[in-house]
C-alpha cells in the first residue's frame, strides 16, 4: 500500500516549504523490455498495472501512454459510479468494483473523493416502474443496496424536479442506490499512477503504440515512438482507441467509436445531493465537490475519432436537464466537451484473452467503464497474468456474441450506435 | 475615492440617470454604463471574495476576460448567478450582489482561510480527509461542497422567453474592433451576405476604449456606411459562442435568442486580452489591468482620482498612461524593461509622466484597497498611489479558431499564441492574430475581407478608408515572467491559483499543462482561464526549462462565455420537451371522460370515467364489458404500414419469420419479424388487400423502427425488390370492436355489408365503403373475444368512432382505455411491451413453431446460435397467484421452490393483471426451462417491498385456449 | 430529435437471403472495420424523403468527402 500523504505530511511540508514535494509518479525512460505491457494510460490500463504488481507479483510492467496519462475518458467522463445492473455477468462485477471504489483513496493514499451520495432515477411510466423493479430487485438478491420511490417519497429527496402539469412527462416514482455516487476522476488516474509507480511500475507517457510485433500467432513487443519494446504479454486497454490498436494486431472487433459529450455549469452553492438520471432520455447529472452542474447524456450517434460534439445533441441533453429541472434553465454552461467511447453491439465491454497468443484485450466500455475501473484492472490483471478469465469478468469474452450470450442490460438490439 | 467621473467625455448619457441596487444599497449610475463600471463611479473597489481564501477582490477588467466582478443578479428564487459585471449593462433597478462573502462583503469570517494557506496549496483535497476510516469523505464531503460554489441560484426555471433560430450567411465576421470594422466595411455593398456579430452592446471593439479623434471618426463614418448597406446584418450584444463542424455557428443575441448560423466563410477579428503581471497581493482591489483603466477613463469617463501607477513588460501600456494623463490624472510607470525605446521616454517625459525602467512591483500595500507600491529593482522606492494599472502583454482570443481544431501557435515575437494553420473558409485578422496595432488591425481586416470575396468568386470592390493614425508600434515585450514563492501571488484570480502552487505541482510532477490545469483548478473557473492561462503556461515553461511553444495550450471548448442553458433550450421546455403525438380521437377521449397516459410521443386513453374513479377500479369494468359483452378501444397508435409492389409476398417472406407468400387475397396473418441478431423485434399482423398490396401493423413503440428498418433493407440492401413501404401510422385512425356481441354492433354500423362469419371469418379483412369513406375491416383480436378492428382515414375516424358508438348503445357498447387492452391481452396470452425488448428469441416467447424452415428470413441464422437455442434459457410462462388477498407485481424475479432465495433467480414478471374470468392475478413471465415446468409451484420475490408469494406454472393462455370466441 | 438518422458503415456486404453461416453473419452484424479516416456509411432523411443514402466522411475530422458510389 503506498504511503506518505496526509495532513501531516502537509503541515511538514508548509514547514519547511524548502523541501519540495517528490513526484507524485516516476517519469523513467522505457527500457527495452518488459515481462508485461499495458497500452494505455487511462483509468483501466493504469489499475491494470497496479493489481499486476500489487497482486501477481510482476516487477518488470509498464504502461505506455500516447500522450499523458489521463488524457482520455478517465479524465473526461461524469464521473458516476453505480452497481445497478441486472444481467448474470454484470452484477456481480460491477458490484465488486463498488465495493472495491469504497476502500480506494485508502488502498492508494490518495483521495479520489469517493462521494456515496446515492443515484436516483426517476421513472416516467408504470411500465418503467416495472423495470426499475425488476432490477431493483435483483440488486437487493444480490446483496445491493436499492429502493423504490413513489413519487410523494421522490419529491422529498428531489425537490427541484418539475412535478407540475405542464411537465412533458410526468414523474412516477424512482429507483434509488444510495452507495451509488461519484469519485473524483483525474484523482483515479494520478492515484493508481502514483501507487503503481510505487511498486515499480513504469509509467511512460507520451509514448504511442504505432504497431505490435507477432511472431506466428504469438506476441512479441510494441513498436512505439519511442522506439521498439518488447515483451510476451501486451494488454490493449485504450477504450476510444480500441479498434485502431486492435488492428495493429490484425484484429476486428465488435467495436465502434463515437463521441460522447458532457457539460459542467457555473459553480453554485449547494443545490444537487445525488446523482440523478432519468428514464425519458438517456440523462444524468450530479454536482461536483466545486459546485458546478456536471451533466451529459446519450453520445451523438455516429463513428467519429474528432473529441468534438455536434450542437443538435449538446441541445437535446440541455433540453432534458431544463425538461426534468427546471432551475437548470438559469445555470451557465462553463464548458462542453466530448470524448471517444468504444461502443459494442450489446452495449457491454470485453475482458478477455484474445486469438492471439500473450494479446489481451479490455475494452467496449461505452459510456460505463469509469465505475467498472477497479474491479476492471483488477480482473484484467488476472486475465494477464494467468492468461485466463477472473470469474467476475468471464461474461465479457470476445466469443459471447458468437454465442449468443449478449448482455444487452438496456434492451437495445445489435446497434452500437444505439447502444 | 479612486476614480472620479469627468463631466464630460465617455460613452454615457448624462441625461439619464439609471438607479440600481448593490447588496441593497440603492446606487446611481448613467445610461452608457456596465454595472462594474457603475460600481467603480460609486467607488465600489471591493465586489466580491475569491473561491478559496476569501481574499477582498475588486473589478480587474473591462470586459469577457474579468475573473472577479461575478455578481448574483434578481432576487427570490430567480436570481441568475455569477453574473460578468464587466459586460453588464446597466439597467433600471438592476439589483446585484456581491458573492461568496460570509456574513458580508467587508467582514468576511471564511478570510481565516488565508492563515492556512501554506497547507492549501496545490492538490490539498488529493492528500486529506482520507481517514480514519472508509468512506471518510462522506462526513467531510458537505462541509467542503458548502464552502464552494460560488452564487446560490435560483430554485425556478427563468421566466425569460428565448427563442432559437437558424441562419445562414457567405460571411461571419466575429469583432467590430478596428479589423472586424474594416472587414465589413470592405463587404459592404459587394452582394454577399454578411453577419457581423459582437458581443458589446456597441459597435467599435478597442476603439470605443479610444480617444483618438480620427480612429473616433472612421469608426462613425464606417457605421454610416455599415448601416445603409443592405448585405450586412449587424448584430450587437451578440456572442458566438461556439462554432461547430460545418460552420456552424451558435450565437447568443442579447440574452433571448439563440442563433444557429451557418456560415460559408468566418473572419475572425476576436482581438486580444491583456494579461495581469504576476506579484504578491496583486489581487488587491485597486490593482487593474492597464487597458481596463484606459476603457474606463475613454468610454466610462472615470479617471484616477490621486495618482495611478502603471506596471508594464511591454510598449502598450504607454498608450494607457498618456491617455489618462491627457485627461489630467497623474501617472507614473514601472517598466520591467530596461531598454525602452527612445521614443516613449520622451513622450512621457514631456507629458509629465515619470518612468522607472528596470523595475517591478515587489510589494502593493493597503487593506481593502491599494495605497502604495514598493518597486524592485534600482528604484527601491515606496509610491502611494490609489490605483495600480498592469500589463503584462497580450493575449490573442484564440477560443474559436482553436474550437474548430486550429491548435495556437505561439508567436515569439509578440509573445503570444496566434491560431494555428486555419482549415478552408476560415481568416483571422487584427489582434486575435497577434496584429496588435489599429493600423494592422484595420489592413489585415480589409485583406481578409478581399481573400473572401475571392474566395467566394466575386471580386474584391471596396477600397475602403483608413484613418489617418501615427504608425504602428510593434510590440516590444519582455517574454518571462518571473514567478513569486510568495503565498499571494495569484496567476488565477478566480480560482485562487498562485505562482506557488504552480511550482509546486511542477515539483509533483504535474508539468503537463492539463495536469497543471486539473491539478491546481487552473483556469476552470467562469472565466476559463482569459486571463491566466499564458502566465502559467509562461512559468510552467520557465519552471522546466523549455521553450514555451514545447509546453502547448489546454483545448478551448465552447462556450466562450458562460451561457444560460435556457437560451440554448429555447423553447423546447415543459409540453413542448417533445413532440406530442395525438390520435384523431384525442379530442373526444378528452371530451368524453378518459384518463390519459404517456406512451412513447403518444398519448392515450388510459381508462374512462364511466368504469370508475381510479384506474384500478376502471379496468376491470372495461375488461368485463369486453369479455361479457362488447367493448370500443382507440388503437390508431399501432403502426401502419402500406406495402406495394410485384415482390411485396417475397418481401414480406424475408421479413417476417413466418410465410406470407401464400397468404390469399382477403386474408390476415399474425407475423413476427427478428433482428438480423435472431432475437425478436416486433409483431403485428399484416393482411393482403390485393396480389401487390399489403398492409402491416406493427406495435406502437416499435412503429418508428420498423418502418426505418424496412426502408433500410428495401433501399440499401434489396433494392431488386420491386416494393415500396409508405407509412400511413399518422393518416389513418382505427379502432377495436371486441367482445361477444361484437358482430351484432358491427352489422348495425354498416348494415349494407355482409359481416357473417362465414363472409368474413377469423382472421380475414374486408374493404368497404361506408358514406363514401373507405374502412377497411380487420377481423382479429387482441383481447381474445370476438374482434374486429376498424380502420379509416384519420379525417374521418372520429366521425366512424361515434357512429360505432351511436350503434351500439343499445346493445350496451362503452370505449375502454389502454390499461383494459393490455389487461386483456395478459389473460390472452399475446407478448408485448415488456416481453418484446431486443433480449429475447421466437422460443423465448413461445413462439418458435411460426418460423418457417421453407424460406430463409432476417435473422434465421443468428437466430441458432448455441446459447439462444439451450434448453435452460428463460421463456414465456403464464403465472397464477396461489394466495388469495396477496398482490403480484410486475419486476418481481422467480425462484423454484426449493431454491436459496438469492442471485438472479430462474426468470422474471413482466406483465400482471387481475383476471375478471378467473378472479385470481395472473401474470405473463419468463422462466426459466418456460412450460417444461407446467404446473409447478414457484416462489416470486420482491425484496423491494419484502414480498414472498407463491404462484404455479400454467398456460400463458389463462382464456379461451381452444379459441372457440375469436371463431365465434 | 434529428432530421438525419444513422444507419453504420455502408461497405460490410450485407449476405443474401440464405446465403452465410454464423461465422459470415457474425461478422456482418457485429464486427467492424471502425477506420480512423474515410467512412462510407449509411444515412437516412428521416423527418425529409425517408431516402436511404450513402455519404463519405472522414472519421477523423468528421469532413463530408462526398456521396458513396
Ligand atoms: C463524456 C463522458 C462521460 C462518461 N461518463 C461516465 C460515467 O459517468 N460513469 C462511468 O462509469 N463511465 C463514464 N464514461 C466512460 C468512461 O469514462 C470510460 O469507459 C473509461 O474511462 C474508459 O477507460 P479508461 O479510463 O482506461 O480510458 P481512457 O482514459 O480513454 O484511456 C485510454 C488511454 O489510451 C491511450 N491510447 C490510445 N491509443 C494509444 C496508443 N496507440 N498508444 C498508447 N496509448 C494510447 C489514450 O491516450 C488514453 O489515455 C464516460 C465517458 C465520456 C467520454
Amino acid at each position: 500500500m503506498a504511503r506518505g500523504y496526509s495532513i501531516f505530511s502537509i503541515l511538514k511540508h508548509a514547514l519547511r516549504p524548502k523541501q519540495p514535494w517528490p513526484e507524485a509518479w516516476a517519469k523513467p525512460e522505457p527500457k527495452s523490455s518488459y515481462d508485461a505491457i499495458v497500452i494505455g494510460g487511462g483509468g483501466h490500463g493504469l489499475a491494470t498495472a497496479y493489481y499486476l504488481a500489487k497482486n501477481h507479483g510482476l516487477k518488470n510492467i509498464a504502461v505506455l501512454e500516447k500522450g499523458h496519462i489521463g488524457s482520455g475518458n478517465v479524465g473526461r467522463n461524469t464521473t458516476i459510479i453505480r452497481s445497478n445492473y441486472m444481467l448474470g455477468a454484470n452484477t456481480a462485477f460491477f458490484e465488486k468494483s463498488l465495493k472495491m471504489w469504497e476502500g480506494l483513496s485508502h488502498e492508494l493514499d490518495f483521495n479520489c473523493m469517493v462521494s456515496h451520495r446515492g443515484q436516483i432515477t426517476v421513472g416516467i411510466s408504470p411500465t418503467q416502474m416495472d423495470s426499475f423493479a425488476r432490477r431493483g430487485n435483483i440488486m437487493r438478491l444480490n446483496g445491493i443496496d436499492a429502493e423504490l420511490l413513489d413519487r410523494q417519497e421522490l419529491e422529498k429527496e428531489l425537490p427541484y424536479l418539475d412535478y407540475s402539469k405542464s411537465a412533458r412527462y410526468p414523474i412516477w416514482g424512482a429507483l434509488h442506490q444510495p452507495r451509488a455516487g461519484t469519485v473524483r476522476h483525474d484523482a483515479v488516474a494520478w492515484g493508481y499512477a502514483r501507487a503503481a509507480s510505487q511498486l515499480g511500475v513504469h509509467i511512460i507517457e507520451n509514448c504511442e503504440v504505432t504497431g505490435i510485433l507477432k511472431a506466428d500467432n504469438t506476441v512479441t513487443g510494441v513498436e512505439t515512438t519511442r522506439g521498439r519494446i518488447l515483451s510476451d504479454k501486451v494488454g490493449i486497454a485504450v477504450a476510444g482507441h480500441t479498434s485502431h490498436v486492435a488492428k495493429m494486431a490484425g484484429l476486428r472487433l465488435p467495436v465502434e467509436s463515437h463521441v460522447l459529450q458532457a457539460f459542467v455549469t457555473e459553480p453554485v452553492k449547494p443545490m444537487v445531493h445525488h446523482v440523478v438520471s432519468w428514464g425519458a432520455e438517456l440523462f444524468y447529472l450530479s454536482q461536483s465537490d466545486k459546485g458546478g452542474m456536471v451533466f451529459g447524456g446519450h453520445i451523438d450517434g455516429f463513428n467519429t475519432y474528432t473529441q468534438r460534439g455536434q450542437f443538435f445533441k449538446a441541445k437535446e441533453v440541455m433540453e432534458c436537464a431544463v425538461a426534468l429541472m427546471p432551475f437548470m434553465s438559469r445555470m451557465r454552461l462553463l464548458r462542453a466537451w466530448g470524448g471517444l467511447v468504444d461502443m459494442t453491439p450489446d452495449g457491454s465491454p470485453f475482458i478477455c484473452t484474445t486469438p492471439i497468443d500473450g494479446l489481451y484485450l479490455n475494452g467496449g466500455w461505452c459510456y460505463q467503464g469509469f465505475k467498472a475501473t477497479p474491479a476492471s484492472g483488477f480482473t484484467f490483471a488476472h486475465t494477464m497474468a494467468k492468461n485466463e478469465a477472473h470469474h467476475l469478468s468471464a461474461g465479457f469474452a470476445l466469443d459471447r456474441l458468437m454465442k449468443g450470450k449478449e448482455l444487452d442490460e438496456h434492451g437495445v438490439g445489435n446497434w452500437t450506435y444505439k447502444q | 475615492m479612486s476614480f472620479r467621473r469627468l463631466t464630460s467625455g465617455g460613452r454615457l448619457d448624462r441625461d439619464k440617470s439609471v438607479k440600481f441596487r448593490f447588496n441593497g444599497k440603492r446606487l446611481k449610475g448613467l445610461s452608457g454604463d456596465t454595472l462594474a463600471s457603475a460600481l467603480l463611479a460609486n467607488d465600489r473597489l471591493l465586489v466580491g471574495r475569491s473561491f478559496k481564501y476569501h481574499r477582498p477582490r475588486g473589478i480587474v477588467g473591462a470586459g469577457v476576460e474579468e475573473p472577479n466582478a461575478l455578481f448574483t443578479i434578481g432576487k427570490d428564487g430567480t436570481e441568475q448567478v455569477n453574473v460578468i459585471g464587466t459586460c453588464l449593462e446597466l439597467t433600471e433597478n438592476l439589483r446585484a450582489k456581491s458573492q461568496n462573502a460570509w456574513p458580508a462583503l467587508s467582514f468576511d469570517l471564511r478570510a481565516v482561510n488565508q492563515l492556512f494557506a501554506p497547507i492549501f496549496g496545490a492538490g490539498f483535497y488529493y492528500k486529506t480527509f482520507m481517514g480514519p476510516r472508509l468512506k471518510s469523505w462522506m462526513f467531510y464531503e458537505p462541509h467542503i461542497r458548502h464552502a464552494a460554489g460560488l452564487g446560490k441560484t435560483g430554485t425556478q426555471g427563468t421566466a425569460a422567453r428565448h427563442n432559437t433560430r437558424n441562419a445562414f450567411s457567405d460571411v461571419l465576421i466575429i469583432g467590430s474592433g478596428p479589423a472586424g470594422l474594416a472587414a465589413a466595411l470592405a463587404l459592404a455593398g459587394t452582394g454577399v451576405s454578411v453577419t457581423l456579430a459582437e458581443q458589446d452592446f456597441e459597435l467599435g471593439g478597442s476603439i470605443l476604449s479610444s480617444q483618438n479623434e480620427n480612429l473616433l471618426a472612421w469608426r462613425e463614418a464606417t457605421l454610416a456606411t455599415l448601416n445603409r448597406a443592405e448585405n450586412l446584418r449587424l448584430l450587437t450584444r451578440a456572442t458566438v459562442q461556439g462554432l461547430f463542424d460545418g460552420n456552424q455557428a451558435i450565437i447568443a443575441i442579447g440574452g433571448t435568442m439563440v442563433e444557429s448560423l451557418r456560415a460559408r466563410t468566418i473572419i475572425f477579428a476576436t482581438g486580444a486580452v491583456e494579461r495581469p503581471l504576476v506579484f504578491d497581493d496583486n489581487d488587491l482591489p485597486g490593482v487593474m489591468l492597464a487597458s481596463a483603466l484606459r476603457t474606463y477613463a475613454n468610454r466610462f469617463a472615470l479617471l484616477p482620482s490621486k495618482r495611478c501607477i502603471i506596471a508594464t513588460n511591454n510598449d502598450s501600456a504607454y498608450e494607457t498612461a498618456f491617455d489618462l494623463v491627457t485627461l489630467g490624472a497623474t501617472v507614473m510607470i514601472a517598466d520591467e524593461r530596461n531598454g525602452i525605446a527612445g521614443e516613449l521616454l520622451a513622450k512621457s517625459a514631456s507629458l509629465g509622466v515619470v518612468v522607472f525602467a528596470g523595475s517591478s512591483i515587489a510589494a502593493v500595500a493597503g487593506k481593502r484597497r491599494i495605497e502604495a507600491v514598493m518597486l524592485g529593482g534600482p528604484h527601491h522606492v515606496r509610491l502611494s498611489c490609489d490605483l495600480l494599472g498592469m500589463s503584462g502583454g497580450w493575449s490573442p482570443l484564440v477560443h474559436l479558431t482553436s474550437q474548430v481544431g486550429s491548435k495556437p501557435q505561439f508567436n515569439p515575437s509578440v509573445q503570444a499564441f496566434v491560431p494555428g494553420p486555419l482549415a478552408t473558409g476560415h481568416y483571422v485578422a487584427g489582434a486575435c492574430n497577434g496584429s496588435f496595432g489599429t493600423l494592422a488591425a484595420i489592413n489585415t481586416g480589409q485583406a481578409q475581407a478581399s481573400a473572401v470575396l475571392a474566395a467566394l468568386g466575386k471580386k474584391a470592390i471596396n477600397k475602403t478608408d483608413v484613418p489617418p493614425l501615427e504608425a504602428d508600434r510593434g510590440l516590444a515585450i519582455l517574454p518571462s515572467v518571473s514567478p513569486s514563492k510568495s503565498r499571494f501571488a495569484f496567476v488565477d484570480f478566480q480560482n485562487d491559483v498562485t505562482a506557488k502552487d504552480i511550482a509546486q505541482a511542477r515539483d509533483e510532477g504535474y508539468t503537463n499543462i492539463e495536469h497543471l490545469k486539473r491539478y491546481t483548478t487552473l483556469g476552470m473557473g467562469t472565466d476559463q482561464g482569459k486571463t491566466s492561462n499564458i502566465n502559467a503556461l509562461a512559468m510552467l515553461a520557465n519552471l522546466r526549462d523549455v521553450p514555451i511553444s514545447q509546453v502547448g495550450t489546454t483545448t478551448f471548448r465552447p462556450p466562450f462565455t458562460p451561457l444560460t442553458v435556457g437560451a440554448i433550450v429555447g423553447r423546447s421546455l415543459g409540453q413542448h420537451f417533445r413532440p406530442t403525438r395525438r390520435s384523431p380521437l384525442h379530442d373526444w377521449h378528452e371530451q368524453n371522460g378518459a384518463t390519459m397516459i404517456d406512451a412513447g410521443l403518444w398519448k392515450r386513453a388510459w381508462y374512462y370515467n364511466w368504469a370508475g374513479k381510479t384506474p384500478h377500479e376502471a379496468y376491470l369494468k372495461e375488461m368485463e364489458l369486453v369479455r361479457h359483452n362488447v367493448g370500443l378501444s382507440d388503437v390508431s397508435t399501432l403502426g401502419k404500414i402500406d406495402v406495394q409492389g410485384k415482390d411485396a409476398a417475397e418481401f414480406l417472406n424475408r421479413v417476417y419469420v413466418n410465410g406470407f407468400a401464400k397468404l390469399a387475397v382477403g386474408r390476415a396473418r399474425y407475423g413476427v419479424m427478428l433482428n438480423d441478431d435472431g432475437l425478436v423485434l416486433d409483431d403485428g399482423t399484416t393482411s393482403r388487400i390485393s396480389e401487390t398490396k399489403f398492409y402491416m401493423t406493427t406495435t406502437t413503440a416499435q412503429a418508428g423502427e420498423v418502418m426505418s428498418w424496412l426502408e433500410y433493407l428495401l433501399q440499401c440492401h434489396w433494392p431488386d425488390l420491386d416494393v415500396h413501404v409508405t407509412s400511413l401510422t399518422d393518416e389513418w385512425g382505427g379502432m377495436a370492436l371486441s367482445g361477444p356481441n361484437a358482430r351484432q354492433v358491427l352489422e348495425r354500423a354498416f348494415p349494407e355489408e355482409d359481416l357473417s362469419d362465414s363472409a368474413l371469418p377469423y382472421m380475414a379483412v374486408k374493404d368497404i365503403e361506408y358514406e363514401k369513406v373507405p374502412i377497411r375491416i380487420l377481423r382479429l383480436s387482441f383481447s381474445g373475444e370476438l374482434g374486429y378492428e376498424i380502420h379509416c382515414p384519420a379525417n374521418f375516424t372520429q366521425g366512424l368512432w361515434e357512429h360505432v358508438l351511436k350503434m351500439g348503445a343499445s346493445a350496451g357498447l362503452k370505449p375502454y382505455g389502454l390499461e383494459a387492452l393490455a389487461s386483456l391481452r395478459i389473460e390472452k396470452g399475446h407478448v408485448a411491451g415488456l416481453e418484446l425488448d431486443h433480449r429475447n428469441s421466437l422460443d423465448d416467447l413461445g413462439l418458435g413453431k411460426m418460423a418457417s424452415s421453407k424460406k430463409s428470413f432476417v435473422g434465421d441464422t443468428l437466430r441458432m446460435r448455441e446459447d439462444m437455442m439451450a434448453p435452460e434459457r428463460w421463456s414465456l410462462v403464464g403465472l397464477e397467484l396461489l394466495e388469495p388477498g396477496k398482490k403480484l407485481r410486475g419486476g418481481a424475479i422467480l425462484f423454484a421452490a426449493k431454491d436459496e432465495i438469492k442471485g438472479h433467480g430462474r426468470g422474471y414478471i413482466t406483465s400482471v393483471t387481475w383476471s375478471t374470468d378467473l378472479q385470481i392475478y395472473v401474470a405473463l413471465g419468463l422462466y426459466q426451462g418456460g412450460l417444461a415446468h407446467e404446473n409447478e409451484e414457484i416462489i416470486a420475490a420482491f425484496p423491494l417491498k419484502n414480498e414472498k408469494v407463491r404462484l404455479r406454472i400454467v398456460s400463458p393462455h389463462f382464456i379461451d385456449r381452444e379459441g372457440t370466441r375469436l371463431n365465434a | 430529435m434529428s432530421e438525419f438518422r444513422y444507419g453504420g458503415d455502408a461497405t460490410k456486404k450485407r449476405p443474401g437471403p440464405g446465403a452465410g453461416g454464423l461465422k459470415v453473419w457474425h461478422e456482418y452484424v457485429f464486427t467492424f472495420d471502425n477506420p480512423k479516416g474515410p467512412h462510407e456509411e449509411f444515412w437516412q432523411h428521416t423527418l425529409g424523403c425517408r431516402q436511404w443514402f450513402k455519404l463519405k466522411r472522414n472519421t477523423a475530422t468528421n469532413e463530408i468527402l462526398g456521396g458513396g458510389a
